[in-house]
């Protein structure tokens, strides 16, 4: 990787001063080694009118590979540190970073004994990036200021940012994730030093594989005089400090599954996506993707007159626990449970005296671990809970016996083909009392400002109901297993396209066998007339209460619930 | 008793106390009665466990009474270890309390051992003076007297506190002379080595008995009557019939001749099986509800002699509920047993091996659902039990079942051991209705029960015929878990992953990673002359499932649809049903017109195959990291060799080796992007695609995988013709690519040179290389190379010098000496294991066992590719 600075001058104030600023002579090549391999120090010109000093590091990609061994078995290098196709060698970023700090530690300090007063003042510079990673910005609009831009244009560079194909060959791949930079600016040369040292593993934001205990000393000293008047410090002081929190989803990562990934030729996001990564850019465009575990939902939702909106993921799991105390289930079994949010919800609720949670993600598994903080846990309080992988295409003898079950979110993730076998392993296998299931109601989704006309709330989305589709299924369901069930919306309800959740009531049958009946008798509503308005939107918890109240002592809280559903139908078909 | 010697200070006759070699023996006897005495003499001192030392342990002082309750807890725990680890242990305690008998009995009925009560009944004045001459025994006077009183009270119930033996020695003499005789256990005939013949289920088959003997090379022994009542065995093997000889069946009587008259004869063995059980309670007088087919027993007696029905009973009476033969190598018994069980004794061991596992809970034919032991069961011993009528035995975690149903017009089994040859007699017709039809959650049942996690997750060990016994570990099936249930298509079609190939040793070629000449000497060393040199395509590896018809993969997979194309994580290849219906229409047709389908015999075809380009798949990958790299080093290199040329024209010194390293790595990284640029091209719908197939997996009732490369090729060659007359009709491009195909010699020098030559002018072009395997596929090392039996690597990958810039990056030609250190070991045995995988799940498809047989060893390919290998081999 490569950079040039350079400077003009005149008699008076010749441009080979950068030598001394700089510390190294322009008639000679130098080089130094550094743990990432040789940087060369050189000029490719210098006389009074210019002068460019050349700083080239000799990236050694195996030894940066090797530095990594050990890890897999037989100290081959594993995933990740394993790609000796990477671009290191040529794009600069973190490492150059490095680099720069160490070549040219005391031009950075500003100190120039030889020379006093001369670092003090600020010189014409021209700085030359052939290739600079610029992480995330790919998906900007051509319109749109370049990240590059952004960072340095407040700092008083003037940026000419070009961009480079993937490849030549092939336009249609687009633009590489790279810049060809040139930043002209007349600035201290030790504040333009800690700028890119700063700035370049913010712009490269992307994976890396350097590690510093010190990295926020090292951001505020180097940040020193420019970073807090920055307009977007913020931005860079999240990336700089982001890039951490990479390094620890990398290491919580797992390898297994990256290596199933690269067998396929598949990104490692592409299989381990479970649990999103923490990308603080796109938080606010991409909510909609988090719709399960981002409470940043509320505000996009249109119907939200209220000033606080309740997150629609809080009011699923409202109207979820409102259920299933009606139910007086004491044994809950959190199907799909992701990264816990249910199950914590479930522990606060006295009568649940055991929650099971279940999740095929491993990483999913670990993040509810942590969030629940079950190592913490007293023994009393552990014992109500456990989490286990376990994937509900397959039966599972573990999910036995329990009063309930909750797949909140959960079935749209399955291929659709693949969804008989959750059937069977819920309903015909595990066979709780009550089943809960919500998924999205894809009639909303015009709603959603945000989200592109056909398209899904979240990538991994295999497909999203309209109310018939999901009424359809779970008939079908109840009636093969032997369930009553009952439909209901969650969250604001729309006139014409109901609300943004959907949720089944599943109730087993007294006697195997007359499920088909009862659920007939459920999901027509026998006596209509008796039709209530819908719930006001937002209040999510307005029908549920209405279960609860409805509930005469003398019936089951099925059949009331199954008399609440008349009416919320109703107002649906509407 | 014949032993004539005397104990000569006694003159008394020495008295032999029997005990068996894994039991609990417990002493019982007053303090000072000669308990730990007696316990040295007879015992070995890590058998003994104390209450004494135990007391020790806890407190520092063996005579601290106010530690007993924790010493006992720790003696206790004690003996439960050893009782888990089968040894024979003795507890040296007063033991003259019930109480403290009734734990030691309960500890032994835990670990399914009998308890054995050793009785010192020493007068108390005797144990008094000796504690008298013990300083460190002080306790009072009344203390002795009480326990001899409790012991006294004692004696009478030890037996039905439980002790399966008695010993009750009395006075100072006796205890003296007592001598312990170990004995065997009767279920413990580990010295019997075989080989055997184990017979399934035979409920009162007799022909099918007399000709499934006949064929296993017994010679049947008649008497006047023209009746069988033995059966010679062929050289020195012995015949075991798993239980359940009675009932249901035409011959019930004849039947036990037959097998009595061999086991009186030592020619063969028997365990009980519940009818057995059954029958002997109900001759015996016992109410027993007269169901599943002992009428038919009862009825028949009815018509023999009384003295034969004696004989019957005495014999029924007489069966041990399981042996362990072989060293302890083979278990056998009428419905299975988990390990902790074998060689052990107890009611609930003998109930397990009668009735096997149930759950308590009945299904709706009424029968006891039974708890699928057999798949939780990991021990060392094959289990070889009958009992519950399966379609097609099967191996299961070393187990297998040998009830074929000959009653119900099945046929009647047996298995040779060692060899694990099965041998099968079909019924002569049914015989009595069964209940429930045999195919339901029996492991091997047709049509499967559903796919059970318990199948999959955790560490598992999977059968192989192949390769033996697999392991998978539990952190490999939990990410093969994540991706077979969130991405993988239905497991009801993808019977098989594609497993991985080890490349040819690295070579010491001036230049090259990679050759040709290490791959066939590593099978000329292998023995393997005839190897076939096969173009490798540079795509992504595809299995290809096509149907003949609509209704074709209903009928077998139970799915309908025209077939699948997946990925090596059994992912749909192309997310586009109608792209992958085109391609599917398209081979279809290519087979109908190669008459494929009626060479095979099949309305379906499996088919492994490599899909181009690479940029349909790999594209995401391509663009973040191929063509990145690339992009990045286009930019800059141009502008370092400018700087540097410039210095250099000042006249700085030092940098023409520099200059020199950054132009090797400009051209370095122009070659890497024509490498990976051969492989990638545009496509749209079906145009630019291209399917090359290399195998053909199976066909209906067929492993295909095992047959000779050169049978997949011409195969492969007429459906690749079929394809390009039908896109030369249709007026559209070809599908299907042929592959490039070179037969070497391993043994002929100008043949292995011609291989050179033509891997050279592959690479040459642009190729990524070429795949070497043995002609005839499936080559086990003959004896005197390498491991007699084990199997050779299927094939080996010799990859280009160019391609390999892919793999290790631009400049891996500059760094050949460090990348030449690179380990093959565990790749190799990886590419082995998931061969011998792959063609366990072809094996277990063409044979029709259900569906979590096939998918276990898919699955376990998928876990081992999550093996921590390095991923550029």
């Amino acid at each position: 990787m490569f950079i040039s600075i350079s400077t003009t001058g005149t008699a008076e104030r010749p441009a080979t001063d950068l030598g001394f600023l700089l510390h190294k002579h322009p008639q000679k090549a130098q080089q130094f080694s550094t743990a990432h391999g040789v940087v060369h120090v050189f000029y490719p010109e210098a006389d009074e009118q210019r002068c460019t000093a050349a700083l080239l590091l000799d990236v050694d990609p195996i030894a940066l590979v090797r530095r990594g061994r050990g890890k897999g078995r037989g100290g081959s290098p594993d995933f990740a540190l394993s790609q000796y196709v990477n671009d290191r060698p040529y794009a600069a970023s973190s490492l150059l970073s490095v680099a720069l700090r160490t070549v040219f530690r005391t031009a950075m300090k500003g100190v120039c004994e030889q020379r006093p007063g001369l670092a003090e003042q600020p010189r014409p510079l021209t700085v030359r990036l052939p290739a600079v990673a610029v992480g995330g910005g790919e998906r900007r609009a051509p319109e749109e200021r370049s990240l590059v831009e952004q960072l340095f244009e407040p700092l008083g560079w003037q940026v000419t940012a070009t961009p480079i194909p993937l490849d030549e060959s092939f336009p249609s791949w687009g633009e590489s994730r790279y810049l060809g930079v040139e930043l002209t600016g007349t600035l201290r040369l030790a504040e333009a030093l800690q700028q890119l040292y700063v700035l370049l593993p913010v712009l490269d934001g992307a994976k890396h594989y350097w590690v510093s205990p010190d990295e926020v000393d090292k951001l505020l000293d180097a940040g020193e005089g420019w970073l807090a008047e920055h307009p977007d410090r913020a931005l860079i002081i999240r990336r700089y400090l982001h890039r951490r929190w990479s390094l620890a989803n990398e290491a919580l990562r797992r390898l297994e599954l990256a290596r199933l990934a690269e067998a396929d030729d598949a990104e490692v996001e592409e299989l381990d996506n479970a649990v999103p990564t923490e990308e603080p850019d796109s938080a606010a465009s991409d909510s909609l993707a988090q719709d399960n575990a981002s409470p940043a939902e509320g505000p996009e939702e249109p119907a939200a007159g209220a000033d606080r909106p309740v997150p629609l993921a809080q009011q699923r799991r409202e109207s979820i626990l409102e259920l299933l105390r009606a139910s007086g289930a004491a044994r809950v079994l959190d199907l799909g449970c992701g990264q816990g949010e249910l199950v914590a919800a479930l522990l606060k609720e006295k009568q649940v005296t055991e929650v099971l949670g279940v999740d095929v993600s491993a990483g999913a598994l670990a993040a509810a671990s942590r969030k629940l903080r079950l190592a913490r846990m007293t023994e009393r309080q552990a014992s109500r809970v456990r989490l286990v992988q376990g994937a509900l295409t397959y039966t599972d003898a573990r999910l036995k016996g329990y009063d309930a079950a909750v797949l909140c979110e959960v079935i749209e993730h399955l291929d659709l083909p693949r969804l008989p076998a959750l059937e069977h392993a819920v309903f015909g296998a595990a066979r709780p009392g009550t089943v809960i299931v919500t998924t999205p109601n894809a009639e909303y989704n015009v709603r959603w400002e945000t989200l592109p006309a056909g398209e899904h709330r979240h990538a991994d989305h295999r497909f999203e109901w309209d109310r018939a589709e999901f009424r359809q299924w779970a008939e079908r369901v109840a009636a093969n297993y032997g369930y009553t069930v009952a439909l209901r919306p969650v969250g604001p309800q729309d006139q014409e396209v109901g609300s943004p959740t959907q949720l089944a009531l599943f109730r087993i049958g007294t006697t195997q066998g007359t499920g088909p009946a009862a659920t007939t008798a459920a999901a027509e509503p026998a006596t209509p007339g008796a039709a209530a308005e819908p719930a006001t939107p937002g209040a999510a918890a307005g029908p549920a209460a209405t279960v609860a109240a409805a509930g005469p002592a003398a019936t089951t809280t099925a059949a009331a619930f199954a008399g609440s559903t008349d009416h919320t139908e109703r107002s649906e078909t509407r | 008793m014949t032993d004539p010697t005397t104990d000569q200070s006694t003159g008394r006759q020495p008295r032999r106390l029997p005990v068996t070699d894994l039991s609990l023996v417990v002493l019982i006897g007053t303090s000072g009665a000669g308990k730990s005495s007696f316990a040295r003499q007879h015992f070995k001192p890590t058998q003994v466990i104390s209450s004494d030392f135990c007391r020790g342990l806890v407190s520092d002082d063996e005579n601290d009474q106010s530690a007993s309750a924790e010493a006992f807890e720790l003696l206790h725990y004690i003996v439960g270890k050893r009782l888990a680890a089968g040894r024979l242990t003795v507890v040296d305690a007063t033991n003259v309390q019930p109480a403290a008998r009734k734990q030691l009995v309960a500890l032994a009925r835990a670990h399914d051992v009998l308890p054995i009560a050793i009785v010192l009944d020493v007068p108390p004045g005797v144990c008094a003076e000796r504690n008298r001459q013990r300083p460190d025994r002080d306790f009072g006077d009344h203390v002795i007297p009480r326990q001899h009183r409790e012991l006294r009270r004692s004696l009478a119930g030890l037996e039905r506190e439980g002790f399966r033996k008695v010993h009750h020695l009395r006075g100072v003499a006796e205890v003296a002379a007592a001598e312990i005789e170990l004995e065997k256990r009767w279920n413990d005939l580990r010295d019997r080595r075989g080989p055997f013949d184990i017979v399934g289920d035979v409920h009162g088959c007799r022909a099918e008995l007399e000709t499934l003997l006949t064929r296993l090379g017994y010679q049947l022994v008649r008497d006047e009557q023209g009746r069988p009542v033995d059966a010679l065995p062929p050289a020195d093997r012995t015949a075991v019939f798993v239980g359940d000889l009675v009932d249901r069946g035409p011959d019930t009587p004849g039947v036990l001749r037959l097998v009595m008259g061999m086991v009186a004869a030592g020619h063969a063995l028997c365990v009980p099986g519940n009818h057995e059980n059954k029958l002997g309670r109900a001759l015996g007088g016992r109410k027993v509800t007269v169901s599943h087919g002992l009428q038919e027993s009862l009825d028949q007696l009815a018509a023999e002699p009384p003295e034969f029905v004696v004989e019957v009973q005495a014999f029924i009476r007489g069966l041990v509920s399981h042996y362990l033969l072989d060293e302890g190598r083979l278990v056998v018994c009428h419905a299975g047993l988990p390990e902790k069980y074998h060689g052990r004794n107890s009611g609930r061991v003998r109930s397990h091996a009668l009735y096997g596992d149930t759950t308590g809970e009945t299904d709706e034919y009424g029968l006891p659902v039974r708890y699928p032991w057999a798949e939780e069961y990991r021990g060392k011993a094959l289990v070889v039990y009958g009992h519950t009528p399966v379609p097609v035995p099967s191996f299961l975690n070393n187990t297998i079942c040998l009830d074929t149903g000959a009653v119900f017009g099945g046929s009647l089994t047996a298995l040779r051991y060692p060899e694990r040859e099965l041998v099968e007699v079909p019924a002569e017709r049914e015989w009595y209705a069964p209940v429930r039809p045999m195919a339901t959650d029996a492991p091997g049942a047709r049509e499967g029960r559903p796919l059970d996690l318990a199948d999959v997750a955790g560490r598992r060990v999977v059968e192989t015929s192949l390769h033996g016994r697999i392991a998978v570990r539990e952190e490999n099936a939990a990410a093969a878990l994540e991706v077979m249930s969130r991405f993988a298509l239905d497991p009801r079609l993808l019977a098989y992953l594609p497993p991985t190939m080890a490349p040819s040793a690295t070579s010491r070629r001036e230049g090259y990673l990679e050759h040709p000449e290490e791959a066939f000497f590593a099978y000329r060393a292998d023995g393997v002359r005839e190897v076939v040199c096969e173009e490798k395509h540079m795509g992504s590896r595809a299995v290809v499932l096509v149907a003949r018809d609509g209704s074709a993969l209903e009928r077998r997979f139970g799915l309908a649809g025209p077939g699948a194309v997946w990925t090596r994580t059994g992912r749909a290849f192309l997310g586009d049903q109608e792209l992958t219906g085109a391609l599917l229409d398209r081979v279809r047709a290519a087979a109908e017109r190669a008459g494929l389908f009626e060479e095979l015999g099949s309305d379906w075809l499996l088919l492994d195959a490599e899909l181009l380009p690479w940029s349909l798949k790999a594209l995401d990958l391509l663009r973040r990291q191929y063509a990145a790299v690339g992009a990045a080093a286009g930019a800059a290199l141009p502008e370092v060799l400018a700087a540097l040329a410039a210095a250099a024209d000042r006249g700085v010194d030092g940098l023409t080796e520099l200059t020199e390293r950054q132009r090797r790595r400009a051209a370095d990284a122009a070659a890497f992007t024509a490498a990976y640029r051969q492989y990638c091209w545009p496509t749209e719908g079906l145009s630019g695609i291209r399917l090359a197939p290399f195998q053909v997996l199976a066909a209906e009732g067929a492993n295909l995988a095992v047959r000779p490369h050169d049978q997949h090729l011409a195969w492969l060659d007429q459906l690749a013709a079929a394809d390009r007359e039908l896109a030369a009709e249709g007026g559209v491009e070809p599908l299907l690519k042929a592959t490039g195909r070179l037969v070497v010699d391993t043994a002929d020098e100008a043949s292995v040179a011609a291989g050179i030559a033509w891997w050279e002018e592959l690479t040459a072009a642009g190729g990524e290389g070429m795949v070497v395997k043995p002609l005839a596929s499936l080559v086990r090392a003959a004896a005197g190379q390498g491991r007699p039996g084990g199997l050779i690597q299927p094939g080996l990958k010799v990859r280009g010098r160019e391609y390999l810039r892919i793999i290790y990056g631009p400049d891996y030609t500059e760094h050949l000496d460090v990348l030449r250190q690179r380990a093959l070991g565990h790749k190799r045995s990886l590419a082995l294991r998931e061969y011998a995988l792959g063609l366990e799940a072809l094996d277990r498809l063409a044979a029709g066992e259900p569906l979590w047989r096939v998918h276990e060893p898919v699955f376990a390919v998928l876990a081992l590719e999550s093996e921590p290998v390095d991923p550029r081999l």
